[in-house]
């Protein structure tokens, strides 16, 4: 047999067509058996219904009427919605390496990554659908954004780089878990972090060491971005140290989600 | 050892890999013919899934090299994952995928175009009875045919070297059955090399050309299954009689070398249970004209062998565990 002794290196596009077909695989999933989903859409959305109707009207009373306090809250409950993917994306993940199917596609001549990317991507596919009902739920009940098309499309695209970056950062953990269960633990915190920003309040209203935390976590200039995108308040240098955090966080998430395939993998 | 006139399909040589300071496999070499079906055969932990994980790029070796398809495992990973196809003892399938789904997604990992991915798919789905199941959630499927999808999961990629990992462990013996039909029909029809491991002495003896019997990560014998059963003592000549008289007398005749039942008139003369031992055990009743019921020829089976080689009993056990990897 005159095989080469060295096969010819994964080409880039096999990387992507690869990444693609393990992402419909995902989809496929997400379809099927939409538990996850629902929590992904769930959870966002009642939020925004207890902010909205519960507490709006406390909360927005430094603000104005509860009419008001949505107009500033909202772009924070997307933000939740963005994030809460991640823990698709690692339950996903763990579940595919404890159940022995990562050993067949680690036996293929498919690149690692695309393996990872086939998760990332497709929840993030599903992410964004979840921000399209959110948002569409954050208007029925009265949002009333004066975005412009072209603000609307930053909006989503800031979202989209956001769960994306969560992704990896998920997919990072769900490699890290030993069990689905425990794999769904650890990006909770993701979603709950933008409370510690000014997802909810304005940072300058927190006690001293809270709002040094909430002024220096990456959700809060994702939040002020988008919600100067969609309501118009002033965004100054956010935007930019918000791509900074996503791709920040993408960068580590991806490094991370190597090591840690590999890792997992071997035991 | 030397196999002369075959290409060799897998070569390994001075295989290691340790766990925790404990080696799981401890110098292992291979050579296995192409076109041939090798059974590495042994108990749990005796080194037969690491050994298949190291081989399929899974695991990396602590020392030792091997070629496989001619593609060098350490230098040429890819090389090596574009000829192999791997079946283990894990159930790689999608459970919320319906059987075609899943063959079309090893389909698409293989860039097989999706005409030929389809028609590939459907034609395995029929060949291994799976047609009337194919688009049911694999969730829904027994352990049988999870196994077939499993192995029509990796003849999709048309793989020249195929690793079975205990293909038919925790299947029933129907299930067992169809599974070692379907393993030899695809080897005698494609031309395939199979490297499966084992720990049922029968389906090594079924389906093997060679046996190589692993035990504490090492082989500790190695030929083909008669050759193995040969090199055992276990074999022999039993004498039936009906009549206590012939029997004393053949007693007195064989001496000894025979074991004897006298309460059943039954004499075991030990010898390898080939042509020549029986004609010479025929040649000495005939010669002292003692006549015996019944001649029986028992040659050893691969539990023998075990024992003999190993010197325990190791038989497989009734509801087989998982390997320890």
């Amino acid at each position: 047999m005159s095989a080469p002794i060295l096969a010819p290196a994964l080409a880039p596009s096999h990387v992507l067509t690869d990444s693609l077909t393990l992402t419909r695989r995902n989809l496929r999933h997400a379809l099927r058996y939409p538990a996850m989903t629902t929590v992904v859409v769930g959870m966002p959305v009642l939020m925004l219904l207890v902010f909205t109707y519960a507490f709006g009207g406390a909360l927005g009373e430094g603000i104005g009427t509860r009419g008001a306090y949505i107009e500033y809250v909202a772009p924070g409950i997307f933000l939740m919605a963005a994030a809460s993917g991640a823990v698709a994306t690692a339950v996903g993940l763990c579940m595919d390496m404890t159940e022995g199917i990562v050993n067949r596609f680690r036996t293929l001549r498919i690149s690692r990554a695309s393996i990872i990317a086939g998760h990332v991507l497709g929840t993030t596919l599903q992410t964004l659908v979840s921000i399209a009902l959110v948002i569409a739920v954050a208007v029925a009940v009265g949002f009333r954004p004066d975005a412009t098309p072209v603000e609307w499309l930053a909006a989503a695209g800031l979202l989209a780089f956001v769960a994306l970056a969560l992704s990896w950062v998920g997919a990072a953990m769900g490699l890290v878990a030993r069990t689905p269960e425990s794999a769904s633990n650890g990006p909770l915190p993701l979603q709950f972090l933008p409370f510690l920003g000014s997802a909810v309040v304005p940072a300058d209203s927190m006690p001293a060491a809270t709002r040094w935390f909430a002024e220096h976590q990456p959700f809060t200039p994702v939040i002020e971005t988008l919600r100067g995108l969609l309501t118009g308040t002033a965004i100054g240098t956010d935007g930019a140290v918000a791509l900074a955090w996503c791709a920040g966080l993408t960068v580590v998430g991806l490094l991370w989600a190597r090591v840690a395939f590999a890792r997992a993998a071997a035991r | 050892m030397t196999v002369t006139g075959t290409t060799a399909a897998l070569t390994a040589t001075g295989l290691r890999k340790s766990y925790g300071g404990k080696a799981a496999v401890d110098g292992i070499d291979l050579h296995v013919p192409e076109g041939s079906v090798y059974a590495l055969l042994g108990p749990n932990g005796a080194g037969k899934t690491t050994t298949v994980g190291i081989l399929t790029t899974l695991t990396r070796p602590d020392a030792g090299s091997a070629t496989i398809g001619g593609h060098d495992l350490a230098r040429d990973q890819d090389g090596v994952r574009s000829v192999i196809g791997v079946t283990g003892q894990f159930a790689a399938v999608d459970h919320l995928l319906t059987a075609r789904e899943n063959l079309i997604l090893l389909a698409d990992l293989h860039h097989l175009g999706r005409h030929e991915g389809r028609r590939r798919a459907d034609a395995l789905l029929a060949g291994l009875d799976l047609a009337e199941a194919a688009r049911n959630p694999v969730a829904t499927f027994s352990g049988g045919m999870r196994r077939k999808l499993d192995l029509a999961m990796t003849l999709i990629g048309d793989p020249r070297v195929l690793f079975l990992d205990e293909p038919t462990t925790g299947l029933d013996p129907r299930s067992r059955r169809t599974m070692w039909r379907i393993i030899r029909e695809l080897v005698g029809g494609r031309g395939v090399t199979v490297v499966l491991t084992t720990q049922y002495l029968e389906e090594a003896d079924r389906l093997a050309d060679r046996v190589g019997v692993l035990d504490g990560g090492r082989l500790v014998a190695e030929g083909t299954p008669d050759e193995l059963k040969r090199r055992v003592p276990g074999g022999h000549i039993r004498l039936r009689f009906d009549a206590q008289e012939q029997y004393a007398r053949a007693v007195a005749v064989f001496g000894e070398a025979a074991r004897r039942d006298d309460a059943a008139l039954l004499l075991d003369i030990p010898c390898d249970g080939g042509i020549t031992a029986v004609r010479s055990v025929l040649g000495i009743l005939d010669a002292s004209a003692v006549e015996a019921t019944a001649l029986t020829v028992h040659t050893p089976d691969l539990d023998d062998v075990f024992l003999a080689l190993t010197g325990r009993h190791d038989t497989p056990p009734a509801t087989p565990e998982e390997n320890a990897r």
